[in-house]
Parts: structure tokens; sequence; C-alpha cells
């Protein structure tokens, strides 16, 4: 028993860094892509059969020693852009980031137009009205 | 401007958003363009479904113009387009390999028997481990592979005659002879 000790101490410490950990990277990285089966859910939500093997596939390459970087290109290359829930800014991609900010900017210039240039004339009163104004107000 | 000039031009921006929106309603969100189009189709070593003592790999099928098609007994979808594979199949224009996804022997091979078998052969992915290399997220999908094994073509959800004619018949007649 006290020969395995302390393969037995570094095993306890190797899984105990490797649980919640590992846990936690998986999940964070689980939550970076969209599950293809139902599109609006990332991987982390979804309990799709493919997003529970996807999952499984995730956590199998960082226990593996592979970075997040490594599983997101993993996942890029199979399933393409779409199942980054951040897209990434390229050529194809650039109305899709900057489409918002081009929206804002002209809607803010025809708004201050409208705005600026309503400048209406006073408008005259006669006497009888001024008069009639004054009346009411009283 | 004019009060109708004014009227054409906000008229016009409604017209365009009209299109916009309805050129976005008829885009079908389950076509994820496939990154793997033009790309070496993913390695694969797996056993037959019919003989698991049998392997069976792509590279066995380099040299040849052939359809890849992923299929379950548990997929409606696969029932659905069976009659379209196995009319391409008949055809003669390409063989036919089943990739059977996720599945169990048991229902399988009796699925084949009821519905007929189209395929060459179709290899067992038990785990699906071979259907992620392929990016496969909706069974049934098909794939167009060339002469030098490069992805040409993906079609994903059920294989209608109409989509087998228009484009899958065009593209392995190209491919055939010579491209």
């Amino acid at each position: 028993m006290a020969r395995f000790l302390p393969a037995m101490i570094l095993f306890a410490g190797v899984a105990f860094a490797q649980g919640p950990d590992l846990d936690k990277r998986v999940n964070d990285l689980a939550s970076e892509l969209r599950c293809l089966v139902c599109q609006n859910q990332t991987l982390a939500d979804s309990n799709a059969p493919l997003a529970v093997d996807l999952r499984n596939q995730i956590r199998e390459q960082l226990k593996g020693g592979a970075s997040e970087r490594d599983v997101i290109d993993f996942m890029v290359a199979r399933y393409g852009d779409f199942v980054l829930y951040r897209p990434p800014l390229k050529p194809t991609t650039i109305a899709l980031w900057a489409g918002p900010f081009v929206f804002l900017i002209l809607g803010v210039w025809v708004l201050l137009r409208r705005v600026t240039r309503r400048k209406l004339p006073e408008p005259a009163l006669s006497d009888a009205e001024r008069s009639r104004a004054a009346k009411l107000l009283e | 401007m004019s009060a109708r000039s004014r009227l054409f031009v906000t008229l016009g921006f409604f017209v365009l958003l009209v299109a916009l929106l309805a050129a976005g309603l008829g885009l079908n969100p389950r076509e994820v363009p496939s990154p793997l189009i033009g790309k070496p189709a993913p390695h694969f070593e797996l056993p037959l479904l019919g003989a698991p003592d049998k392997s069976f790999s792509q590279k066995e099928m380099l040299g040849k113009v052939w359809i890849l098609n992923v299929w379950a007994s548990w997929c409606p979808p696969c029932l659905v387009e069976h009659p379209v594979i196995t009319a391409l199949a008949k055809s003669g224009i390409a063989p036919v390999v089943g990739l059977n996804y996720k599945d169990a022997r048991e229902e399988a091979l009796p699925w084949l028997s009821r519905n007929g078998d189209p395929y060459q052969l179709s290899v067992f992915d038990a785990a699906g481990r071979i259907a992620i290399d392929y990016g496969v997220y909706g069974v049934p999908e098909t794939y167009v592979i060339d002469r030098r094994g490069v992805i040409r073509y993906k079609h994903i959800g059920p294989l209608t005659a109409e989509i087998a004619r228009k484009k899958l018949e065009p593209l392995l007649k190209e491919l055939n002879s010579g491209g």
C-alpha cells in the first residue's frame, strides 16, 4: 500500500487538476460554438446527440493537450465559420460587422438633418388674434 | 425635395426592404456552406456494415467518381430519399457508398433488406466519429467525390429527384468525362 501511495497521490492530483478545470474549459469552449442541429443554441446548451458527441470531442482534444485555438480550428475546418458564435472579421463578413454602425451613422445623419432644418418662421398674429389670445389666457 | 419625390424615395426604400426580407425568407438556414468543398475527402478506415471483420477506406475509391451517402435506419428522411439514391445507383452514373451513421447492425441490416440496398457497400460508423470529420450534422447527407478524392459537392438533407437531376447528374457527368 505504502509503495503505491506516491503514485496514488500523483494520480489524485492529476485527476483533480483535470476534473473541474477541464470541465470549465470544455464548457467555455462549448459556449462559443454553435450546435448545428438546433442552430440557435450553443454546444453547451444543446442536448442534441451531435452536440453531446462534439462536447466529448472537445473534452478529448483538450485532454490530449490541444489548445482552445486548436479545437476551434478543428470545428471550423469541418463545419465552417457558422459554428462560431463570434464570427471572424473577414471580407465575407464585413457587412455583418460594419452594417449596424453604417445604419447607426445613417440614422444619426438623417435625424440631425431633420432637426436642424426645422426652423419654422414665427407665426405672425394679427391684432385681433393677439387680443383674443390675451383674453383666453386671462 | 418635393413631397412627390420624397414619397418615391420612401416607397423605393420600402420596396428594397421587402425584396431583402423576401430573399431572406427564401434562403434555407440549414444550408450551411461546407468548408470541405474542394478539399480532399477526410480519411477513414471503417468496418463494413455487412461484414464487421472487413474494413474499407475512402482511398479504395481513388480514380473513381463516387457518391458518399450518410444514412441511418433511425432517420425518417433517409427513407424518404431512399428511392432517389436507389435510382441514382441503378442508373450506373456513379457507385454509391453508404456511411451508416450512429446505428446498430441489428437495425441497419433489416432496414436495407426491407427497403433495398442501393449501396456498393456501407461502412459502419457507430460512434459517428468519421461523420464529424465530414462535417455531418443532419442525416442524410450526400457527397460527390471526384477521381482525385476531392469533395466536389455536398447536399444536406434528403436528396430529391429534382436536385439529383439538376445538380448531381450534370456534375457527375462532367466529372466522369474527365473534369
